[in-house]
């Protein structure tokens, strides 16, 4: 299942997608749990009984500014979570 | 402000309420719940209404669909209420309760709650046949975009709660404003002479003020409601482009029953809405209550909790 945590308003869209087939059986531990400076991640058992990543329900709202510190415009040339995440389960809208 | 507008706010005057929706009670005369092995329930306490579905043998056997109150686990006692006075169940009679929508964790007699998204993908399922690939949720505070399976398992999803823009809520203000109650507003919305733009904001405030000064520059009511419908409409388009969309598209929640809005959905998108006799504000709760009898097929019917 592909998630999408986030929001589109007046200034953009906003999502974080998360392959939840791909993170079911992540061979690097959960690195995205602490990839991300700002812990946003947290793993949650789904509706079909699946242990998966999601976005903390506290940052769904406001993702273009939770996120604005590991975009290119804070310094980073590549999203702390996204690399951290091998099976390339994470992605970002903008 | 039109003169009718101001007739209307006129003190001592009778205040209307023209986004009042028309709440159902519905039940098959023609099952018997006591002949069923398995009787589940679904309860869908949404931002704005609350459904209760019963679920007997895997059929839908019942519902009630009402405005949901200040209090979740009130509105759900009363939805349940509803449907317990129509056919004389009650919670010892039921195998099993599943909770979904915003207030789902609020539903004090629920053995198990289930996020909404799951939910109006298996609801659509049930409603919409096997072929149903593409939901949209149009829900009263939020909009949904569904991918699901054959089985009605999600394989895609998004949602949009930041904002009313595209939701039921958004026309209930609308309907306010015009006075015109809200079951009018989409036919309403067809009856103009040209089809006008989208009114440029779908922000629900902002959207508001439009809608005003669109009727101080002489536009008809009608011709603001389609203003208003094509800009809800392509709100939800682009929603829904984000995930894409397939054959089998299906509507749930509120809006589906407004032809102003689905029509121009299905303009913009070239794809026919699958039609159901069904009311498609019940989807949640029936899918609930669907993904309740899958769970008393595999653990066997749970001990009713009773307040």
């Amino acid at each position: 299942m592909i998630a999408n945590y986030g929001y589109k308003d007046g200034s953009g869209e906003y999502y974080i997608s998360i392959d939840t087939d791909r993170c079911t059986t992540c061979p690097v531990g959960r690195a995205c749990l602490t990839g991300c400076p700002k812990a946003m991640f947290e793993v949650m058992t789904d509706d079909y009984d699946d242990e998966v990543i999601c976005v903390k329900e506290e940052f769904r709202r406001s993702l273009a500014y939770a996120c604005a510190e590991c975009k290119p415009s804070g310094g980073h040339t590549t999203l702390p979570c996204t690399s951290a995440c091998e099976p390339g389960a994470i992605k970002h809208s903008w | 402000m039109s003169a009718d507008i101001v007739e209307e706010v006129r003190p001592g005057a009778e205040k209307k309420e023209f986004w009042r929706w028309q709440e159902s009670c519905w039940v098959d005369e023609s099952k018997d719940w006591h002949a069923a092995k398995a009787i589940t329930v679904g309860i869908d306490v949404g931002s704005v209404s609350s459904q209760c579905v019963v679920v007997a043998d895997g059929e839908l056997y019942a519902y009630n669909s009402m405005r949901t109150g200040n209090s979740s686990p009130d509105s759900a006692t009363n939805a349940f209420k509803g449907v317990q006075e129509k056919t004389g169940l009650t919670l010892n009679d039921v195998h099993f309760v599943v909770g979904t929508g915003y207030g789902r964790v609020n539903v004090p007699f629920s053995h198990k709650a289930i996020t909404e998204i799951a939910c109006h993908a298996r609801g659509a399922n049930y409603m919409g046949g096997n072929t149903v690939r593409t939901i949209l949720d149009m829900g009263g505070q939020d909009c949904k975009a569904i991918h699901c399976d054959e089985k009605g398992k999600v394989t895609n999803f998004l949602m949009n709660d930041k904002c009313a823009a595209g939701t039921g809520r958004g026309m209930e203000v609308i309907s306010d404003l015009m006075q015109i109650p809200i079951a009018e507003l989409g036919p309403r919305s067809f009856d103009v002479d040209v089809e006008p733009e989208a009114v440029s904001s779908v922000c629900v405030v902002f959207a508001k003020s439009e809608a005003l000064g669109l009727l101080k520059a002489g536009y008809t009511k009608n011709k603001v409601i389609a203003a208003y419908c094509q800009a809800m409409a392509e709100r939800v388009v682009s929603l829904l482009e984000r995930i894409g969309v397939e054959e089998g598209f299906f509507i749930t929640g509120g809006i589906a029953k407004n032809p102003g809005v689905v029509k121009r959905i299905e303009k913009l998108l070239g794809i026919q809405a699958m039609q159901t006799k069904i009311d498609s504000q019940i989807a949640g709760a029936l899918g609930a209550a669907l993904f309740g009898h899958t769970l008393v097929q595999k653990q066997g019917p749970a001990k009713p909790i009773l307040s």
